[in-house]
């Protein structure tokens, strides 16, 4: 039993230590600021197609579910609040963060794990820079920079796809009545949720990346191996995340 | 000539590293004096990459004492490892060429990001160049990595290694995977960096020929060309060391190693002296 926990103890032990040296990082110098900038184009402009379509028909997809529902207690007119609620402060954070996962955490795993075999992350300390304000740091502010973002542009179009359904499609609403409602549904409370998640989120799965890809060995077969287990480790992390946060804000 | 004056630039006494449970270096010690060039034979995976790059303070030892440039570094700091791995030059058996830098960058990586070695931008890309020059790829600054054959990227390793013209320089396997051509071409620009600055050599290979190469052979100045070296082969300039299964099995000059009974080490001997 304590032969099987030692290693993911250890694992969690040394993922600790890498996030604790890079928030401290976060405020020392050096800063490499084109880096930062090459990885928010990477993820912010590389991710925006599948996060938008996703967005947009996971808002789609819950109006269509909904409306019936809605029409058996004649509570049509609510959808524009559900769709909002529900993808501001659940659906939206979650599904963009899973989409930036799959992409870019495998990417950042990927990418690093490539460096480590070739030794190239040995040779940035042999030649003077820590890879962990070189390579992790950038990542990890680009993405608390980008994901938040991202996430709300998912949003904005999951409440477009969900008028289209209810007010286009399906004639559930008007469309005056769907936007007012869904403004006016969301309170102070579900903005923040719905913005500290994506931030959470992102430097959780960034860390998760750069951490399997630094410590990948065993050639381009451990690269493989490296880049699944960050994905499967990052959508964990995140869904396990947003119960723990949801769980708060709904305690408050 | 390097004599028993001379000061230790590299020692390691009983030095051992464990990953986990497996021992991968066993009480390794040996001493390398300025000048002095050392070459590490043994078979796969017994520990010559992890020694070298304990040497470096990549790998932290698990027990045992470092000696660089005559200071104990034994349990260093990162940050003040830092320092000290800018005064050594360094060629990984992967190579470790950044493949998103131009070969101009990646031999500038070392000045530009050293604070010790700071210099105006003219004098970098001067050095730069004469780096290149000095490895015969002058016309590939602009270049990435991935469009080079492997023996130049080999080259452009040694330009990185001696750009910054380290006091030690460490060369991991530097003619794995390379026609024979190729490798003395690139034993020979080993040879030609170590004569022409009386760096202090390490040399970690498979081929027991290149060894002999750099220990019979010296760079003439005047000439450009390699001579055979005659009579100095005793004087001990060149030492060898064998590992096997991460212990030193043997540690003395190239007629010992040519003497020795020891059948792991003849192996390393005679293997080469057939092909
Ligand atoms: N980071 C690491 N984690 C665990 N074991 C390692 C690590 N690096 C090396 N080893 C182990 O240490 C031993 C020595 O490896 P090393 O790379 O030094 O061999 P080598 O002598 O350089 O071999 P080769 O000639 O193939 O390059 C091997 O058994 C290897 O599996
Ligand atoms: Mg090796």
């Amino acid at each position: 039993m304590l032969e099987f926990l030692k290693n993911p103890i250890l694992t969690f032990q040394e993922f600790i230590v890498l996030a604790g040296r890079t928030i401290r990082g976060v405020f020392r110098k050096p800063y490499y600021w084109d880096d930062v900038f090459t990885q928010m184009d990477l993820i912010g402009i590389g991710s925006l197609p599948v996060v938008l379509l996703t967005g947009f028909f996971s808002g789609a997809v819950m109006a269509l579910q909904m409306s019936r529902a809605l029409q058996t207690y004649g509570a049509s007119s609510q959808v524009g609040q559900i769709v909002a609620i529900t993808l501001v402060r659940e659906m939206g954070p979650v599904l963009t963060a899973l989409m930036v996962a799959g992409r870019n955490a495998s990417g950042m795993a990927s990418e690093l794990g490539s460096m480590k075999v070739t030794e190239q992350i040995d040779a940035m300390r042999a030649l003077g820079t820590d890879p962990v304000m070189k390579l992790v740091k950038p990542r990890v502010l680009a993405t608390s920079v980008v994901l938040p973002l991202l996430t709300v542009l998912a949003d904005f179009v999951g409440i477009v796809g969900g008028w289209l359904v209810a007010c286009v499609l399906l004639s559930l609403t008007t469309s005056a009545q769907y936007w007012s409602n869904s403004w006016r549904a969301l309170e102070y409370n579900d903005i923040t949720q719905g913005l500290l998640k994506p931030f959470v989120f992102a430097i959780v799965l960034s860390l998760v990346g750069c951490y399997y890809g630094m410590r990948t060995t065993g050639g381009t077969q451990g690269v493989g191996r490296s880049t699944t287990q960050a994905v499967v480790v990052a959508s964990v992390w995140v869904v396990v995340l947003t119960f723990i946060i949801g769980r708060i804000f709904v305690s408050m | 000539m390097p004599d028993s004056s001379s000061p230790v630039v590299l020692a390691f006494d009983r030095v051992s590293l464990s990953f986990g449970g497996e021992t991968v270096l066993r009480e390794v010690s040996f001493a390398m004096r300025r000048g002095e060039s050392m070459i590490v034979l043994g078979a796969a995976g017994s520990g010559k990459t992890v020694l070298l790059k304990t040497a470096l303070g990549l790998l932290t030892a698990t027990s045992g004492r470092i000696e660089l440039f005559g200071e104990d570094v034994t349990g260093l700091d990162e940050q003040a490892w830092y320092e000290r791995r800018s005064h050594v030059g360094v060629l990984f058996q992967e190579g470790g060429l950044f493949d998103s830098l131009t070969i101009e960058e990646n031999v500038a990586y070392p000045m530009l990001n050293q604070p010790r070695l700071a210099c105006p931008e003219e004098e970098v890309i001067r050095r730069v160049q004469e780096s290149l020059n000095f490895v015969e790829l002058g016309h590939t600054l602009e270049k990435f990595p991935s469009e080079l054959s492997g023996g130049m990227r080999r080259r452009v390793g040694i330009a990185r290694a001696i750009v910054t013209q380290p006091d030690l320089l460490l060369y991991d396997s530097p003619t794995a995977g390379l026609d024979p051509i190729t490798a003395n071409t690139i034993i020979a620009l080993i040879i030609k960096g170590r004569d022409m600055r009386h760096a202090t050599t390490f040399m970690v290979t498979h081929r027991y020929q290149d060894g002999q190469l750099l220990a019979g052979f010296h760079h003439d100045e005047a000439t450009g060309q390699l001579l055979p070296v005659n009579g100095q082969r005793e004087t001990g300039r060149t030492h060898y060391l064998v590992l096997r299964e991460g212990a030193v099995v043997f540690d003395g000059s190239a007629t010992e190693l040519e003497a020795s009974r020891d059948p792991y080490v003849r192996r390393f001997v005679r293997r080469e002296e057939g092909a």
